[in-house]
């Protein structure tokens, strides 16, 4: 599918959510508190979508709030989407899609470790970069390290 | 620190590879149970040489977060590059000179050759085999004095610069690609005489470390992991980038799923590098090596995507602009990441011994997974 | 064609003193004992990330480090004398680094190989998790520049470290000797 079809569908699959065309593939955002898995559920096992390939699984800090970034691909249809998901600062907490993409394992546990963000149902949610006793998540914006860190 | 070494009463036992040991290729971690001699888990520990890039890149500006990709993944450190290359002019909207793409191709390309044939001589030590090792060091030498005398560097290049290269090709490089390439094309078929036939390795490469297609892709394998089981996923097919859609070359894909059919990607993979640098290597068209740029680089705001791919698969960069100098924040989507989390899918009821074998057709970079 | 035998540029220490029907070489012990320890040292397989790279390559055939007695690299520390240090050492592997350090058999020397391991290098600033040089963790013996250094580089550290070892000197006293020459 080409992206405008792709928005239009979206569109008639998800009237709640704000999608918009972005730089490469259509870019489709979802506020917290929407239901997360059910949202993947059907991007994955739609026939005309089939999104069964999460190549990037990030997040970025916005100082208000979190967004967690989706890029799915079809390997079928070769499509790409990028979904976002906003978190709230005080409990970032998301469903976790180690059971539908078994990347995202990892993936999620690198984004606890350095985001400090929950991810419900993860199976070994633990650091996996930084030490156990690590204090703090660096990739926050207000992290400050003033021992190790030497600032420029 | 370590898990001490335990048994628990159903005879399991868990054990430490690493950080320091000579097959994991660096400073990797693996927690392996073991039920006799007999994989039952394989949990890996990650973190040895996590350099936090992506923080440090948050206060580098647009053209000084280049030089810090080439040290994440050493071996494919040209690819690293352009891939940064191409989301700062995607950002500006540049047009690169045809002769800038053409040359960036070709470099990666040698590059790939070099980081294989690394590979290859790493996969056989681990093996057993020492003399593969001093075969493939020698045509990467080879390469390296040719990257040497272009790019100033063996290793960690930075040669690709947004808008296009960092200075033009030495005039010896057409000539000393050409001698290579005659030269490496009898060599391939030397590392298959050495390697691929014996028995020995056959038989610890076949019908091991099997992943489906389906796994891979759930996985999300990357690169000739993936297409050693089948999955379609080249980059520079599917997402042509840069000049890749002006070459012709095959997607090598393999059905096997086993370690075997990763390690005959590969060795067929470097033959499609040779046909693409000879097709370009005569065609390198005339004309500036570098777009005007400002010499203050801002990105406009905006979130942008770049994917390349690299030795060992796929790699994405993303970058979210925030209209600064400097990148607000910067994600590397590395290849090695992905493809390490097959691991345990893979080894799970292997002996211990087949570890390494497995381990070695994955072509793990250490830096490269931790970043 | 006249053949010039050089002199090898750090001889057999002591002195041959000839007597009727061959010689006596004079020498203490411990001249000795750092003679043969020099020219034998086994180093550990040990390397982080890009540097190792580059120390593979010295091991390789064309530069090929065993040609002055570097050549049975040992995959533990229990056997090994020095320790090239080639990469970055971050938090997380600086205990590790020392353990590995601890378990070898004295007399041991360390190379640090490369910015990174010199004084963190490229990953100075803003960076959290990286040390700041591996002398923060363990003696050092020996510097090397370059990021990475060539092969050459690392050889002639390894050159520089035979020299150190046969001059049985310590560091302080090396650092004498050449506040002495320059004076
Ligand atoms: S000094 Fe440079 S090449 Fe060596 S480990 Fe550090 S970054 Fe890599």
């Amino acid at each position: 599918m080409g992206n405008e079809e792709l928005i239009v569908k979206l569109q008639e699959l998800f009237p709640a959510a704000s999608i918009i065309q972005g730089n490469d593939w259509p870019e489709i955002s979802f506020e917290s508190g929407a239901d997360f898995l059910s949202t993947i559920d059907v991007l994955k096992s739609d026939q005309t979508l089939a999104f069964d390939y999460l190549f990037c699984e990030t997040c970025v800090d916005w100082k208000t709030h979190f967004t967690m970034v989706y890029h799915l691909d079809s390997t079928r249809f070769r499509h790409n989407i990028v979904l976002k998901y906003k978190l709230d600062r005080e409990t970032p907490e998301i469903d976790s899609l180690s059971f539908v993409y078994r990347t995202s394992e990892q993936h999620e546990r690198e984004i606890f470790d350095l985001f400090g963000i929950i991810f419900k149902g993860h199976p070994n949610l633990k650091r996996i970069l930084l030490t156990e006793d690590w204090v703090g998540y660096p990739l926050r914006k207000d992290y400050d390290d003033p021992i190790n860190m030497i600032k420029l | 620190m370590f898990e001490e070494i335990k048994t628990s009463n159903d005879g399991e036992l868990v054990i430490n590879v690493g950080p320091q040991h000579p097959a994991t290729h660096g400073v990797l971690h693996l927690l392996i149970t073991l039920n006799g001699e007999t994989i039952t888990k394989l949990e890996p520990n990650l973190g040895y040489i996590h350099r936090s890039i992506e923080k440090m890149c948050e206060s580098l500006s647009y053209r000084q977060f280049i030089y810090s990709t080439s040290r994440m993944d050493y071996l494919s450190s040209h690819m690293n590059n352009h891939a940064c290359a191409m989301i700062v002019e995607k950002g500006l909207q540049v047009e690169i000179p045809e002769r800038a793409e053409v040359i960036r191709v070709l470099i990666s390309e040698l590059t790939r050759l070099a980081s294989h044939q690394l590979w290859w001589g790493a996969m056989a030590m681990d093996l057993g085999a020492l003399s593969p090792f001093f075969y493939s060091f020698r045509e990467r030498e080879v390469i390296t004095d040719i990257m040497e005398e272009t790019c100033g560097a063996r290793l960690t290049m930075n040669y690709i610069v947004p808008g296009g290269l960092m200075a033009d090709i030495h005039p010896n490089f057409v000539k000393r690609v050409k001698d290579f390439i005659i030269q490496f094309n009898s060599k391939i078929d030397e590392y298959d005489q050495l390697v691929t036939g014996n028995i020995i390795f056959q038989n610890r490469m076949k019908n091991v470390g099997y992943l489906s297609p389906e796994d891979a892709i759930s996985y999300g394998t990357t690169g000739p992991v993936a297409r050693g089981s089948g999955v379609s996923c080249d980059i520079r097919k599917l997402y042509p980038y840069s000049a890749y859609n002006k070459v012709k070359f095959e997607e090598i894909l393999e059905t096997g799923g086993d370690s075997f059919a990763r390690y005959l990607v590969r060795i067929k993979e470097m033959k499609q590098s040779i046909s693409i640098i000879e097709q370009l290597i005569d065609n390198i068209p005339e004309g500036d090596f570098q777009a005007k740029t400002k010499a203050v680089l801002k990105l406009p705001k905006g979130e942008f995507y770049q994917r390349v791919e690299t030795a060992r698969g796929e790699l994405g960069v993303y970058l979210v602009s925030e209209g600064g100098t400097t990148p607000y924040r910067i994600k590397f989507r590395s290849p090695g990441f992905s493809n390490l989390s097959a691991l345990n899918h893979m080894v799970k009821g292997h002996k211990i011994g087949d570890l390494v074998a497995i381990m070695g057709t994955l072509d793990l970079v250490i830096p490269d997974i931790d970043r | 064609m006249d053949v010039i035998i050089t002199e090898p540029s750090t001889p057999f220490p002591g002195s041959v003193h000839e007597v009727p029907g061959g010689g006596i070489v004079l020498s203490t012990l411990d001249d000795v004992i750092n003679w043969a320890r020099s020219n034998s040292l086994w180093p550990l397989v040990f390397g982080t990330s890009c540097c190792a790279i580059e120390m593979m390559s010295a091991a390789s055939a064309k530069y090929d480090f065993s040609r002055f007695g570097f050549e049975v690299a040992r995959a533990t520390p229990r056997q090994a004398d020095v320790i090239i240090i080639a990469g970055t050492i971050v938090n997380k592997m600086a205990p590790v680094l020392k353990r590995l350090f601890d378990q070898m058999p004295d007399p041991k020397y360390v190379i640090a190989m490369g910015a990174c391991a010199t004084s963190g290098g490229p990953f100075f600033y803003n960076t959290y998790s990286v040390v700041k040089g591996a002398d923060h963790v363990i003696p050092v013996d020996v510097y090397v520049a370059g990021c990475p250094p060539r092969p050459e580089a690392l050889l002639h550290a390894l050159i520089t470290l035979q020299e150190k070892i046969k001059s049985g000197l310590t560091r302080d006293q090396i650092r004498a000797q050449f506040q002495e020459d320059g004076k």
